[in-house]
């Protein structure tokens, strides 16, 4: 059984006493003790179950390698499934539970694929589930899912909340062993900006837990010195519980730190993301052991020969009261040392090399420990934990010599640098034939902006073990491990042991399958990944992948270095996608633009429509009102007496400087420098294709200033697009932009009413006499200093009022004071629709979708023919946007006056080579009109302008069509009027 | 070409499966063939297959740089939908749909087609009417699509948040029958299927040249040697414009990098395929359990196949926002696929400035769903020398002319 030591334990504080459950079952742990940890020290070695299989999963790792301690943390709206127990800090009522089971964790019916493994190799699911070919989705597939996946899905919103920080610094150090220590040590004392960071809650890594000697001191006593030297350096950074993520161009670096993982709601937030802009990266990453490909290595017991020798020293764990150490390098016999100086009993060293003599082995043999070299484990006995092994000679095919009773395995394969951070931005690779293992190529590094090496690696990340190596920046070449490769065990395991042997235990992928995929032709590296998903677990291979591509090279008969590896991706661990969506919940999701008079319509009942960041008042309900009541209410008022809009989102841009008028003659389809000083002009801009992009009224504010309206939606488009040509091509035109939008609240007074609550409220001279239509004036309304539009967007008499933002909320408090006696009420964005389609003006985004024309909407008149060129002149000249039988618009009238559906197409005779039905226009704004009191429309329509009055059908979702006549597309006030009042 | 079939499984079981045979040959190249396709991805081989399976043109290599199906075939978010709004986008995207609901038959490889549904979510009024269009379309054009309400969401995809403050779910154009499917597992039955017809299938092997006499393509210089052929088929997504270089013409298309991730598996949570256009995002669970997540491209051109992180955050926000049940999972792998955009997102299957030479690409961010419809317009056109109907619109002269056929009309997102 595993359990808690008497003594020892160099993180545990055994004064403090944390209570924890484990699937309802109350057990006891002590401060410092990782969730795993505290597992053990309860006798709890089972703690899940595999994808696949569903077969009884134990611990086997000591940290964020581990593929098998994956416990649902926490319930509710703290609920984190796929939690790893031995990177979670234990804390008083922390709650987990085991995964992928039913009904148990014990009894798992799942554990029927275990019985059928055999009908279930890898890529099983390719060969079959074909027939018949509705069960795919009736009836495989969701069994499948259902047996598939891990944890439970959360089902309530988070309760936590995450930040994120930026940082930059000349050198990041990932790794606080004793590797990335020295390197901050290094890079401070020369006055670097450091920043250190370390995933554990300790400094020191796997100096400290194996008791090396570090510069003639205890290494306990040499990371204390170092990082409390750290400490008083003020260019250095330390971070512990942050983790490297990933590495990304030019030097940026995603870091993830456990603010309050290990202290649930004591109001810090959860994580914290760093964002690090590093002049240069340090990977001191460490190593991590392999497993050995043994028949039953994964059954519960069997665990990673160093991991073991953590939980005793760290935490004072035993995993076992009997532990068999196999081994195919000198590193594991200090697990058998470690644990027989506990008092723990080793029964014997089984060493798949020939020879053992190092230091190591002859300490153990001193000690007392039964060491049998040339030998290796043929089976491991045992169901939900381990009973035994059985011995083979390493060489053979595993006859089994003698079975020796145990409750532990401890297992080395020797060790992986863990060069992820080397290589997520392309660091390459390079197999060391005295490691047998992959080290970063210091030859090929990846890049940095300027061509410099981005990333480094030191210590055990480079492949070099030795703690004087470490200090001293030298390379003993692995000489310490004496690693001689083993990738089966035994050497010449028959099918019936190598469909045993476990490479990627949360996905249960064995030898046996990679051979298969090999034999099947899935030879790449990356073939045999996905189609056996070895290394697709939630450990992304750390365990797996080294010990998957060796078997798959030697199925090919081919060298490990030419299969190479698959791609290193991040991030190096799993991270909390809360983290990285950061703070951005909720109201403040995106950023919220709010115009001066945001509050006024949130305290008036507006309905609100999002549009781009801002939010408008779609209508103004009243107390019984539905949405389309309230708009018919305002369209009405604002006919027969008086509207207001906040037309603040309008976009306005200022453009200035002796070529202003050059630089808007090219980007707009009319003539913008012949527009005199104090006049109005409607102007429409085009893509390069020829196609509209954006409209609105422009007014020369003087002689080289224009100040261009632009839609709400378009504002910073267009800002853009003209900034694109300012700098890009036309870089030597002295013209300057500036985007105004948010400077100046504007107010459309909208309505018959209009010019007599200008007048009541005084100031300026707004008859029409003095400001016409289509003319500007600034002055003064009531005491605030004002700009006046005379334009109208309504066909009603109207004066769009530009008021400085800060003045915006009493302006428009104002209006409606002194408006009411004139029937003033606001209107929101559906009114101006309907206004402005009973008027037959177009709005971008409805009749305009990126693929309509200026002509297709009967504004050629807006498009120059003197001018010698302007953005979409050569684009409208293309064949296609010439031809004369394009769609064009018209107004569209039902023959029973109903209102059209939204987007409905004209039907034409017959249908098309691929059987599609034949279409002739379709509809591009359709309202009921509460001036008109029936439906209307505007649509494009093939030639339509041409065959007014014919009767066209437009079609209905549910296969019927409605009929609708062609006519003018203005509906309201043909002589316009009313604007002109 | 021994079936595959439960029962094949049980007899294979008995010995260990030792007895299946390799699922594709691993020929070295003949000195010529009847045609030769650049690229093993599911657009290539998909050509290869209706080349063999409807023109009976079988002397066909696909040559491919790298391993099959290892560019965007095995890097997208696997939705397959054709709820698209113009008449040739919906036909050859319904054509692929189509023929995926059979693939797994035809090929006796399941590629696990799922028609779980797909949701475009409207969250403005603007998107209303926009899926309104769509949908209107897709009913002339035989695609089956229905412009549901939110409440309908909500009951088809329980965890999403459809009253958040900022863009509340209005409705959504729901296309039922389509869903996703295995990636790597299409690209890996088209050619188990292709060299079952005795197509050889070159991976590893990179052209470095395209030889043309007479203003006809002869051949293509390879790190194997020169291969010739009669016919040449450049289906090679994100290095579309490089090879296109090498046989002589320039497209208008470039390459950017499209971000996405999955997270750690969970027990099912979601059924349908959501695709959240105004936050920008789109998630689905696959059968293993991990939520597939996409995005955006990155803002800049380039080649490298690796995850950024802006477009992540970008996306991750979006989604937590739409679906708060994900906060607490975690993104266990991103990663990016180099796409070939054309000026209107619409794909290219056409003819070339070089004879007997064609061109398949600009498949832009949602090439996946359309490999067998692709593949049958490419082979058609490969075969005949001429465009079929469903590829007639996606010609190279569109702009020249102006034809353009704009998407970003009704799918301003990637997808």
């Amino acid at each position: 059984m595993s359990t808690r030591l008497q003594k020892g334990g160099r993180l545990i504080d055994r004064s403090t006493r944390a209570e924890f459950t484990f699937n309802g079952r109350r057990l006891i742990g002590h401060a410092g003790d990782t969730l795993a940890s505290a597992l053990l020290a309860n006798d709890q070695m089972l703690v899940g179950r595999s994808f696949k299989y569903h077969r009884p999963r134990g611990i086997v790792a000591a940290g964020p390698e581990e593929p098998n301690a994956l416990v649902n943390l926490g319930r509710a709206d703290r609920l984190e499934p796929n939690q790893r127990a031995t990177t979670t800090e234990l804390y008083a009522g922390l709650e987990a539970a085991s995964q992928n089971h039913w009904p148990s964790l014990d009894f798992d019916i799942g554990v029927v694929n275990n019985y059928l493994a055999r009908f279930l190799p890898a890529g099983f699911y390719y060969k079959t589930f074909i027939h018949p070919r509705a069960a795919w989705k009736h009836l495989f597939e969701p069994i499948i899912r259902q047996s598939a996946g891990l944890g439970s899905a959360p089902k309530e919103t988070d309760a936590d909340r995450y930040e994120f920080v930026y940082a930059f610094c000349d050198v990041l150090i990932i790794g606080g062993g004793i590797a990335g220590l020295q390197a901050a040590l290094t890079a401070g004392q020369a006055g670097k900006r450091v920043i250190l960071l370390e995933q554990t809650a300790h400094w020191g890594g796997r100096a400290v837990v194996d008791g090396d000697t570090v510069e003639n001191e205890s290494a306990e006593e040499w990371v204390t010195s170092a990082v409390d030297a750290l400490k008083t350096m003020e260019n250095v950074t330390l971070r512990n519980r942050c983790m490297g993520a990933g590495v990304y161009d030019h030097g940026y670096v995603l870091a993830n730190e456990r603010l309050a993982d290990h202290t649930p709601g004591d109001g810090r937030p959860k994580q914290r993301v760093w964002r690090i802009r590093a002049g240069h990266i340090i990977s001191a990453t460490g190593a991590i052991e392999r497993p050995l490909s043994f028949a039953g290595n994964d059954i519960p017991g069997v665990m990673l020969a160093a991991s073991v020798r953590d939980y005793v020293v760290n935490y004072a764990v035993s995993p076992g009261d009997r532990t068999v150490v196999v081994t195919n390098n000198d590193d594991a016999y200090l697990t058998a040392i470690t644990l027989v100086e506990a008092g723990l009993s080793v029964p014997v060293v089984l060493d798949a090399r020939a020879q053992a003599d190092g230091p190591l082995p002859s300490r153990a043999r001193a000690l007392g420990i039964r060491v049998e070299t040339g030998r290796g484990i043929a089976s491991v006995k045992g169901g939900k934990r381990v009973t035994g092994v059985q011995i083979c000679l390493q060489a053979g095919e595993g006859a089994v010599m003698e079975e020796i009773a145990c409750d532990a395995v401890a297992m080395s394969g020797g060790w992986s640098p863990v060069v992820h951070l080397w290589s997520h931005c392309g660091g390459k690779l390079i197999w060391s034939e005295t490691l047998s293992a992959f080290v970063p190529d210091s030859a090929r590094p990846p890049l940095n902006h300027d061509g410099s090496a981005m990333v480094s690696c030191v210590g055990a990340a480079a492949g070099v073990y030795d703690p004087a190596d470490i200090i001293a920046g030298t390379d003993s070449d692995g000489a310490a491990t004496a690693i001689v490769p083993v990738w089966m065990m035994p050497q010449g395991a028959p099918i019936g042991l190598r469909s045993k042997m476990w490479l990627d235990y949360q996905n249960d992928v064995k030898v046996s399958d990679v051979q298969l995929a090999a034999r099947e032709g899935y030879e790449s590296v990356e073939h045999t990944k996905r189609y056996t998903t070895l290394g697709m677990a939630t450990d992304q291979g750390k365990l797996s992948n080294i010990n998957g591509l060796a078997v798959l090279s030697q199925a090919l008969g081919a060298e490990i270095p030419q299969v190479g590896t698959t791609t290193f991706r991040p991030p190096y661990t799993p991270v909390t996608i809360g983290a990285l969506a950061g703070e951005a919940r909720g109201e403040i999701f995106q950023p919220l633009r709010r115009t001066p008079m945001h509050d006024w319509h949130d305290q008036n009942g507006a309905y609100w429509e999002p549009v781009g960041l801002w939010r408008r008042p779609y209508c103004y309900p009243r107390a019984g009102e539905t949405h389309d009541q309230a708009v018919q209410r305002e369209v009405i008022n604002t006919r027969e007496k008086l509207g207001l809009l906040d037309a603040s989102t309008l976009g306005k841009i200022i453009v200035k400087g002796p070529d202003a008028g050059r630089f808007l003659d090219m980007l707009y389809t009319n003539m913008m420098s012949n527009l005199a000083v104090g006049k109005c002009r409607y102007g429409l801009m085009c893509n390069e294709q020829g196609f509209l992009s954006d409209d609105g009224v422009v007014a020369r504010i003087d002689e080289d200033t224009w100040l261009c309206h632009t839609t709400s939606g378009g504002a910073d488009r267009i800002h853009g697009w003209m900034e694109d040509w300012l700098q890009c091509e036309w870089w030597d035109w002295k013209v300057y932009t500036a985007n105004v939008t948010e400077q100046y609240a504007q107010v459309a007074v909208v309505g018959p009413n209009a010019r007599k609550l200008l007048e009541k409220i005084g100031g300026m001279d707004v008859s029409k006499e003095a400001l016409p239509f289509m003319q500007w004036a600034d002055g003064s309304l009531g005491g605030f200093p004002v700009r006046v539009y005379r334009i109208s967007f309504s066909g009603e008499l109207s004066y769009e009022i530009a008021i400085p933002a800060s003045h915006g909320a009493a302006f428009w408090d104002m209006l409606h004071r002194e408006g009411a006696e004139f029937g003033a009420m606001p209107y929101g964005t559906e009114c101006l629709h309907v206004l402005r389609a009973e008027k037959g003006f177009i709005m971008i985004g409805d009749e305009t979708d990126g693929t309509v024309t200026p002509l297709d909407l009967g504004l050629g008149w807006a498009v120059s023919k003197k001018k010698a060129d302007f953005l979409g002149k050569r684009g409208m000249e293309r064949t296609y946007l010439a031809d004369p039988e394009r769609w064009k618009l018209v107004g569209l009238e039902t023959l029973d006056g109903s209102v059209l559906s939204d987007g409905a197409y004209a039907v034409a005779p017959g249908t098309n080579e691929n059987g599609q039905r034949n279409t002739e226009g379709r509809v591009t704004s359709t309202y009921y009109s509460p001036t008109l009191k029936k439906g209307i429309a505007m649509g494009l329509i093939k030639n339509g302008p041409d065959r007014m009055g014919e009767v066209v059908e437009l079609n209905k979702v549910d296969g019927g069509t409605v009929k609708a006549r062609i006519v003018d597309a203005v509906f309201f006030d043909k002589e316009g009027e009313k604007g002109n009042a | 070409m021994r079936r595959y079939s439960v029962f094949a499984i049980a007899r294979e079981a008995l010995r260990y499966h030792s007895g299946w045979e390799r699922a594709w040959a691993s020929p070295t190249p003949k000195a010529s063939y009847d045609a030769i396709i650049i690229g093993a991805g599911g657009h290539g081989l998909a050509t290869a297959y209706y080349l063999g399976k409807n023109h009976g043109i079988t002397n066909v290599a696909v040559i491919e740089k790298g391993w099959l199906g290892g560019g965007n075939t095995g890097r997208n978010t696997t939705i397959i939908r054709s709820n698209y709004l113009q008449d040739p986008s919906a036909a050859i995207y319904e054509k692929a749909r189509s023929l995926y609901e059979t693939m797994s038959q035809d090929l006796n490889y399941n590629v696990m087609f799922s028609p779980r549904g797909v949701i475009m979510l409207a969250q403005t009024h603007h998107e209303v009417r926009g899926y309104l269009r769509t949908a209107h379309a897709n009913a002339l054009q035989g695609v089956e699509t229905q412009f549901i309400n939110a409440a309908k969401v909500k009951e088809l995809v329980p965890i999403i948040n459809i009253d958040g403050p900022r863009y509340p779910v209005l409705g959504g154009l729901w296309q039922p029958r389509g869903g996703t499917a295995r990636h790597d597992a299409v690209a890996w039955g088209y050619a188990r299927a292709c060299s079952d017809m005795g197509m050889d299938i070159i991976q590893q092997c990179e052209v470095k040249g395209v030889r043309s006499e007479g203003g006809k393509v002869v051949g293509v210089e390879t790190t194997k040697g020169y291969i010739g052929t009669k016919k040449l088929g450049i289906v090679v997504a994100g290095h579309s414009g490089q090879v296109a270089d090498m046989a002589g013409f320039r497209l208008p298309v470039e390459a950017v990098a499209l971000q996405a991730l999955v997270s750690e598996p969970i027990k099912p949570c979601m059924d349908v395929v959501v695709m959240a256009n105004t936050v920008h995002g789109y998630m689905s669970q696959s059968d293993k359990g991990e939520m597939v997540i996409g995005g955006g491209t990155d803002g800049f051109n380039n080649y490298t196949q690796r995850g950024s992180f802006h477009h992540i955050e970008e996306t991750l926000r979006a989604l937590v926002e739409t679906f708060p049940m994900i906060s607490r999972l975690k993104m266990l792998r991103q990663w990016g696929g180099i796409v070939d955009m054309t000026g209107d997102r619409s794909p290219l299957i056409s003819k070339t400035p070089l004879g007997n030479c064609f061109i398949n690409c600009g498949w832009g961010t949602g090439g996946f769903k359309a490999i067998p419809g692709s593949g049958w317009a490419m082979a058609e056109l490969m075969a005949k020398g001429e465009p079929g109907p469903l590829a007639a619109a996606f010609s190279l002269d569109r702009f020249k002319e102006g034809r353009f056929i704009d998407e970003s009309v009704a799918a301003g997102v990637a997808h």
